[in-house]
C-alpha cells in the first residue's frame, strides 16, 4: 500500500467561487500566486485588497480576505488611504495595464514617489480585456487591436510604456521587478517576486511592485497556449524580464 | 525510481484550457472529450500511468483546479 | 469653554480634529489651503493620518479608502478641486461609506477666481457625479456655525453612511471671528463592523459600488432613495428670522443669508415687515417650511451669490403661491447690506405679478444698470 500526501491544493486565501476569467487567462494564475503567498505568510486575516476596474474588477469575489473596489486607476490612492489609517493591515492593489499605466498613471507614480508601504501586482497583457480588446498603453508597436485596427502606429498613437523601468527611477520605490507567467519556471519566479513584494511591506520597507507579463487569449485571438507563446516571443523582447530596482535592504531580505 | 503521483481535477473550476496538458512533462494529462463539466468545458484528466506528482500542472493552472498527490518518501 | 478669535479655515480644521477625524487627505487650493496647512501640523501631533495628495483626485480617493477602513475622514477643497473629485464622490455614495467634504467656494466657472461665491450650489446639492445619489449639504453662515456643522456632518455621515458636504462661502474660510470649539471627542475603540480592517475570525467584508445585475442595482438605488427620504424626514435644518408678522420673506443661505439678516434688521427699523428663512441643509431642502411660508407672505425675495441656483428649489417649494423675485451677485462679488436693503424696499413696494423666468430678466436689468453706474 503506497501512502499518498497532498503536495498541492487550492490555497486557503481563495474562496470556492469559480472565476469569470476566460479559459487560459493568466489573471487566474496571478491570483493564485497571490493567494499562495498570503497563505504561506499567514497574513490572509489582516490583508485588505484593492481591486481595479478591468477584467479583474471582481477579484474581490475570489479572495478570502477583506476587499474594496476602486474607481478606474485609483487603486493606489485608495490603498494609500487605507494603509495610512490602518498601518497594521497588509494592503495591496491588483491592477491591469489600462488601470495602472493609463488612467491611473498619476496615482501609481505618486504612490511610488511617496514610498507608500503597499504592494502592487501589475498585470501587463498588452490589451484592454474587459472592454473588448482595445489598445492598451502597453500594446506593442504594430499590434492590431479593436482600436488600432491597422496596428499600433507609434507615430500617431505613441509608444508602449515600460512601467517597471519607469518606477525604478523613483527614489520612493523599494522594489520594482518584471516577471512573466508564460511557463512553469517563470511562474515560480513570479511567485518568489510576489512573496518578496509582500515581505517588503511587512517590514515597512516601502513601495513594491511586481509587473507580470500576462496573456489574454480571447482578445489576442489565440489559443491559451499560443497566447503564452506570444508573451515569450513578442512581449518579453519588448518588456525584458528582470529586477529594475531592488533597494539594498530588500536585497538583504531572506525570503 | 520516480515517485508515484496522481491528480484530482475540480470539475467546477477546470475550464479545459489545456495549459496543464501541454505543460505535463510526462504527457499523462489530456482533456476528457467524453464529458463536460457543469460549466460546459471538457475537463483535464489523467490518461495514463506515469504521473510523478511534480506539481507542474498545478503551477500552470489558472483556475487552481488541480490537487496533486504524491507518494510519501520512505524514510531510510 | 470660551470664545476665541479664529480664522475660519483653521477653526473648521480644528473642529474636524475634535470631531474625531483620523484621516485628512488634501491638495492645496485657494481659498481652502489653510485647512490643509492646519491639518499638516495638527494631525501628526495626534498620530493621525495627514497627506498632501498628488491631486484632488488622489486626495478624495484616499478619503474613500480611509472611509472604507472605517475611520472618520475628510478633505477640504474649492470648486475646481471639487470638480476633479466628482468621480470619487459618486463611488463613495455608491459604496455607502461615510465621508465629509468641505467646499470653500470661489468664483467660477473654469479657473474663475478666488473670491467668495455660492456658485457650487448645484454641483453639491444635485450631486455632481454620475448616477442616482443624494448627498447631504450643510451651509453655515458664520465661523461658529461652520464649526458646529462639521461635527454634525460627521454624525450625519456615520448615521446614514452618507456623503456630506459643508458648503462654505469663501469669506468664511478667510475671515476671523470669535467662536467656540467643541471639546475633543474620543476615538472609537473598534472599527465599524461593515468596514475593512482584516477578516480575522469572520467572513471577508467587501466594499464595492458595483451591482452588475440590474435588479441588484435597482434594489441598491431603492435603498439609497429610501435612506434619503429618511434623511428628508429627520434632518432638515433652517433658521427663521422675524417671520411672525412678515409680509415679504427672504430666502437666502450662507454668507448671503447673513448679509440679508443684517439688511433685514435695518428694514425692520424702517418699518418693513420682512422676515427670512435661511436654509442650513441645502439638501435636504426645507421645501415644506418654504411652502408653508409662501401661503402667508405676499412676496418672496431669493438672494444668492450665484445666478439663481437655489432659486429653482424655492420655486418648486412655492409652487406659484406668491411672486418670487431674485437678487444675486456673481463672479466672486459679495453683495453689501445696503444693496439688499434697497432690494427689500423695492420688493416691498412691488405689487406686480412676475411671470416665471422674468425675475431673472428683471434682476439682470437692475444688476447691469448698477454695474453701469459704477456702484459696488
Amino acid at each position: 500500500m503506497i501512502e499518498m500526501e497532498v503536495v498541492y491544493s487550492r490555497p486557503e486565501s481563495f474562496t470556492p467561487t469559480t472565476t469569470h476569467y476566460c479559459p487560459g487567462c493568466t489573471h487566474g494564475t496571478a491570483h493564485r500566486l497571490v493567494a499562495e503567498v498570503l497563505d504561506e505568510m499567514g497574513i490572509r486575516e489582516k490583508t485588505i485588497g484593492v481591486a481595479p476596474v478591468g477584467c479583474s474588477v471582481f477579484a474581490y469575489d475570489y479572495f478570502n480576505h477583506d476587499f474594496v473596489e476602486a474607481a478606474h486607476g485609483r487603486a493606489p490612492a485608495m490603498a494609500t488611504g487605507i494603509k495610512r489609517v490602518r498601518p497594521n493591515n497588509t494592503v495591496y492593489t491588483y491592477q491591469g495595464d489600462g488601470d495602472l499605466a493609463s488612467i491611473g498613471m498619476a496615482e501609481i507614480v505618486h504612490a511610488a514617489i511617496r514610498g507608500e508601504n503597499i504592494t502592487v501586482i501589475f498585470i501587463n497583457n498588452a490589451i484592454y480585456g474587459m472592454t473588448g480588446g482595445q489598445m492598451a498603453p502597453t500594446t506593442l508597436p504594430g499590434m492590431r487591436t479593436t482600436s488600432s485596427p491597422n496596428g499600433r502606429d507609434v507615430e500617431v498613437m505613441g509608444y508602449p510604456v515600460r512601467m517597471s523601468e519607469m518606477l525604478s527611477t523613483i527614489d520612493g520605490t523599494s522594489y520594482s521587478v518584471r516577471r512573466s507567467l508564460h511557463n512553469p519556471a517563470n511562474i515560480r519566479k513570479s511567485k518568489k517576486a510576489i512573496r518578496r513584494a509582500f515581505e517588503v511591506q511587512e517590514r515597512g520597507m516601502g513601495f513594491a511592485m511586481v509587473e507580470l507579463l500576462s496573456s489574454c487569449p480571447t482578445n489576442l485571438k489565440f489559443t491559451p497556449s499560443e497566447a503564452l507563446n506570444f508573451i515569450e516571443e513578442q512581449m518579453v523582447p519588448y518588456y525584458p524580464l528582470g529586477d529594475y530596482k531592488v533597494a539594498p535592504e530588500v536585497k538583504a531580505l531572506k525570503v | 525510481m520516480a515517485l508515484k503521483g496522481t491528480i484530482e481535477v475540480d470539475q467546477m473550476h477546470c475550464k479545459g484550457c489545456s495549459l496543464c496538458v501541454e505543460a505535463c512533462p510526462q504527457n499523462v494529462i489530456a482533456l476528457d472529450m467524453e464529458h463536460l463539466t457543469p460549466k460546459g468545458y471538457h475537463p483535464a484528466m489523467l490518461i495514463a500511468e506515469g504521473c510523478t506528482g511534480c506539481v507542474i500542472c498545478a503551477v500552470v493552472c489558472p483556475d487552481a483546479a488541480i490537487t496533486v498527490y504524491r507518494e510519501k518518501r520512505k524514510k531510510k | 469653554m470660551t470664545k476665541e478669535l479664529m480664522k475660519g479655515n483653521d477653526a473648521f480644521a480644528e473642529a474636524a480634529v475634535r470631531a474625531g477625524v483620523e484621516g485628512f487627505f488634501g491638495y492645496p487650493i485657494t481659498p481652502a489651503s489653510e485647512f490643509l496647512e492646519y491639518m499638516a501640523k495638527r494631525m501628526p501631533e495626534l498620530g493621525r493620518a495627514f497627506l498632501q495628495a498628488e491631486s484632488e483626485i488622489g486626495a478624495i480617493h484616499m478619503v474613500y479608502g480611509a472611509a472604507c477602513a472605517g475611520v472618520r475622514s475628510l478633505t477640504a477643497t474649492s470648486g475646481p478641486g471639487l470638480s476633479l473629485m466628482s468621480e470619487a464622490l459618486s463611488y463613495i455614495a455608491g459604496t455607502e461609506v461615510p465621508a465629509v467634504v468641505v467646499n470653500v467656494m470661489r468664483g467660477g466657472p473654469g479657473l474663475g477666481n478666488i473670491a467668495p461665491s455660492q456658485s457650487d450650489y448645484n454641483q453639491m446639492v444635485k450631486g455632481g457625479g454620475h448616477g442616482d445619489y443624494f448627498p447631504i449639504v450643510l451651509a453655515p453662515a458664520t465661523v461658529q456655525e461652520a464649526i458646529d456643522y462639521i461635527t454634525l456632518a460627521f454624525d450625519l455621515a456615520d448615521k446614514y453612511r452618507a456623503l456630506v458636504f459643508i458648503a462654505v462661502d469663501g469669506n468664511l474660510g478667510q475671515m476671523m471671528e470669535p467662536a467656540e470649539l467643541p471639546p475633543m471627542r474620543g476615538l472609537p475603540e473598534k472599527p465599524p463592523e461593515w468596514s475593512v480592517y482584516g477578516a480575522e475570525g469572520r467572513d471577508p467584508n467587501i466594499l464595492t459600488s458595483i451591482y452588475i445585475d440590474p435588479p441588484d442595482e435597482e434594489v441598491t438605488n431603492i435603498r439609497l432613495l429610501k435612506r434619503w427620504m429618511e434623511i428628508e424626514k429627520n434632518e432638515i435644518l433652517y433658521k427663521e428670522y422675524e417671520l411672525d408678522d412678515a409680509e415679504i420673506a427672504i430666502i437666502s443661505f450662507g454668507v448671503a443669508g447673513r448679509i440679508c439678516s443684517s439688511a433685514l434688521r435695518t428694514a425692520r427699523e424702517e418699518g418693513v415687515k420682512v422676515g427670512m428663512i435661511r436654509p442650513i441643509t441645502l439638501a435636504p431642502f426645507p421645501t415644506e417650511a418654504i411652502r408653508e411660508l409662501s401661503k402667508r407672505v405676499r412676496r418672496i425675495l431669493v438672494v444668492e451669490m450665484n445666478t439663481g441656483q437655489m432659486l429653482n428649489d424655492v420655486k418648486q417649494a412655492v409652487g406659484g403661491n406668491v411672486p418670487i423675485e431674485f437678487y444675486g451677485r456673481i463672479g466672486g462679488i459679495t453683495p453689501l447690506p445696503d444693496e439688499i436693503l434697497e432690494e427689500i424696499h423695492r420688493v416691498n413696494q412691488n405689487t406686480e405679478d412676475i411671470a416665471d423666468g422674468q425675475e431673472k430678466v428683471q434682476w439682470l436689468e437692475r444688476l447691469e444698470a448698477r454695474i453701469e453706474r459704477g456702484d459696488q
